[in-house]
């Protein structure tokens, strides 16, 4: 199933990274039946540094998770890189997943793979077979994001920050069109939460990353393009700093 | 080591990065597997003693066909067969031979107390081409009465004494009241049914065993004529004797046939049988346990690799190699246990325990498939991984 990648998702040419038209969507059945998203509407230009914003509750994970192909799309349209997500197929889904990157909450390491080996994870997913080039690609990341003497740390012996830094390679090691964090500095503090977030625009800038980040944090928004504020499920509103 | 799993599976070797993170499990699974592989040895190593020992017995005769009472299933049960028998196959064309054999287990009351049973073998002291090479010599020299030969490795004697004997250093012993020469030892090898094997003269025979019939031996054994064909002799024999109440076998197929019964419809074969099946059953057991408590500590990894992109195929593949790993790695323990507790137990009881390759060969086989077999259930708590769970 995670053999042959090379080429199976052709560059729609010209296509947004991100386009979401009437997007619903519910949680539970029947009685217990609730919607979580209204008619969202999104499209999103690439390379840029979108922020969503908005109370807890409001909806922003969900539509981050359903455009992550991490969801199935239940009503509406999400296209991702020119893929209509509506209806797709899970091996479609696994294939366009490799298009991207995550970076969550927690960051989620493998606690048995040093830093190296996780980011090289970011890796071989793509079939890349060719070993000593993973681990140089690897440590070349993991050195510009200055963690260049911690290559064989397990998570285990790094610091929050240290550890998100990881986290922050092996989303964008692999070279992803896009990139969705969720609230990627939340379980970190002030000043390693704003050099990890400094880091991620300037490698996405760099590679011309496209980046759909979840935060609370003010700060962070001066570095966004685009600032979207979600509430009860629907934008409200959605301005360029 | 994990550079060398790595290039044999060709990405990185997680699931052998996982166990070795955390010992504790790893030596719980190790322990789990070597635990399982010691009870299946062993059990296998004593049914595998018993089949020896029941080919020793008759691998100390030299014959082709033996005649048996139909409920004789081993060479010391069932019912006897009538001398005029002999006689009859004696006419059937291309016998050439034929010798009453009889069988019994006589009891030496040692000096200390405690006894020793001999599985005794009466035969006819002229007739040294009924046993095998290494016993015939000894026929002539039983002509003399009460004597006998005795097994060297027989229980409760002390090994020093048996080795002792011989043509100037006869031992003797008393058994039902009748004192026995000991004129030199076979090499028997201790069996399940007595403590050793004790050669004399049938003359002797029925002087221990007074209440037994000259006209009725245990078994009759019979040699084929060289230019006859065996099967075409056998076939005789078999028609000959059709509806007395015997049976006429191959002496290879009746120790064959005796094996199958005494593993098969006997309660020690079978207990021992059950418990093979048990070894098999605590290990994937155990296996399982640990493989299915390490996916489920690892959901929220395989969730995120899920996220990256990896497909089904990729967890399934971690899962099996870990479960071939653990295989392995408690298998080399358990072999090492299990060839000391063979020394001891064959030390101990004279019985011979062997660990074969064959045994080996097949229960590494075993320990694999029945660990993948584990692996395999475990997986099945992968589906609980589910990506939309982490953010
Ligand atoms: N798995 C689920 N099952 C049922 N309801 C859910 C589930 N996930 C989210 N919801 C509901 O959907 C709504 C939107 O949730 P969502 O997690 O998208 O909000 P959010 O904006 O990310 O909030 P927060 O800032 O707390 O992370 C909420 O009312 C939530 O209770
Ligand atoms: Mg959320």
């Amino acid at each position: 199933m995670d053999a042959p990648v090379k080429d199976s998702l052709p560059a729609v040419a010209e296509a947004p990274p991100i386009r979401v038209t009437g997007l619903n969507h519910f949680f539970g059945d029947g009685e217990a039946r609730k919607q979580a998203l209204f008619d969202v509407d999104l499209t999103v230009r690439p390379g840029s540094l979108t922020v969503l914003m908005g109370p807890s509750g409001s909806g922003k994970t969900t539509v981050l998770t359903l455009m992550g192909c991490l969801r199935d799309v239940q009503d509406g349209s999400v296209e991702l890189l020119g893929h209509e997500l509506n209806g797709a197929r899970e091996a479609d889904l696994v294939l366009y997943r490799r298009r991207l990157g995550f970076i969550f909450q927690a960051h989620n390491l493998h606690g048995s793979l040093t830093a190296r080996q996780n980011v090289m994870m970011g890796l071989q997913v793509h079939g890349h077979k060719d070993e000593a080039l993973q681990r140089k690609a690897a440590a070349h990341l993991l050195a510009a994001l200055g963690l260049g003497d911690r290559l064989d740390y397990l998570p285990g012996n790094l610091s929050g920050g240290q550890k998100q830094r990881v986290a922050v390679a092996r989303a964008l090691v692999g070279n992803p069109a896009i990139v969705f964090a969720d609230e990627p500095t939340a379980a970190l503090d002030k000043e390693s939460g704003m050099t990890v977030v400094r880091m991620l625009k300037q490698m996405g800038r760099e590679r011309g990353t496209t980046t759909m980040m979840v935060t609370h944090d003010n700060r962070i928004l001066e570095l966004a393009d685009r600032i979207v504020t979600m509430e009860d499920g629907r934008i409200v509103k959605d301005t360029a700093p | 080591m994990t550079a060398l799993l790595g290039a044999l599976i060709g990405r990185l070797p997680i699931g052998w990065l996982q166990l070795i993170h955390s010992k504790t499990r790893l030596a719980a699974a190790m322990a789990g597997v070597a635990f399982a592989n010691i009870l299946v040895l062993v059990q296998l190593g004593i049914m595998g003693s018993l089949n020896n020992s029941i080919l020793i017995s008759y691998g100390l005769l030299d014959a082709d066909i033996m005649i048996s009472a139909e409920n004789a299933n081993t060479l010391t049960e069932g019912d006897n067969v009538a001398r005029q028998r002999m006689f009859q196959a004696l006419a059937v064309p291309g016998v050439q031979s034929a010798m009453p054999f009889y069988v019994a287990t006589a009891d030496w009351q040692r000096p200390d107390g405690d006894t020793t049973a001999f599985t005794t073998f009466g035969i006819d002291p002229e007739r040294g081409d009924f046993l095998s090479d290494d016993l015939a010599p000894f026929a002539p020299r039983l002509r003399l009465r009460d004597s006998a030969v005795i097994d060297r490795g027989a229980r409760g004697i002390d090994p020093e004494t048996l080795a002792a004997i011989g043509p100037d250093n006869p031992m003797r012993f008393e058994v039902s009241g009748l004192t026995l020469t000991a004129v030199d030892t076979l090499v028997g090898g201790g069996g399940f049914a007595g403590d050793g094997y004790m050669l004399v003269s049938d003359q002797t025979f029925h002087r221990i065993f007074p209440n037994r019939s000259t006209g009725a031996p245990d078994h009759i054994l019979i040699k084929i004529a060289a230019d006859a064909d065996p099967a075409a002799v056998l076939a005789a024999l078999q028609a000959q004797f059709d509806g007395t109440g015997l049976r006429v076998r191959g002496l290879e197929d009746a120790a064959l046939e005796d094996q199958a019964y005494q593993t098969t419809e006997r309660p020690t074969g079978l207990i021992f049988g059950f418990g093979v099946v048990i070894g098999v059953l605590v290990g994937i057991v155990i296996v399982y346990q640990i493989l299915s408590t390490d996916v489920a500590d690892h959901l929220a990894e395989y969730a995120t690799f899920k996220a990256m992109g990896y497909g089904q195929s990729m967890f399934l593949g971690i899962v099996l190699e870990q479960a071939v790993i653990l295989g392995i790695l408690g298998f080399i323990p358990g072999i090492i246990v299990s060839w000391l507790l063979y020394e001891m137990l064959g030390a101990m009881t004279g019985l011979p325990v062997e660990l074969t390759l064959v045994t080996t060969a097949a229960v590494f086989a075993g320990t694999i498939i029945a660990c993948l077999v584990s692996g395999a259930i475990a997986t099945r708590r992968l589906a609980a991984a589910d990506p939309a769970d982490l953010f």
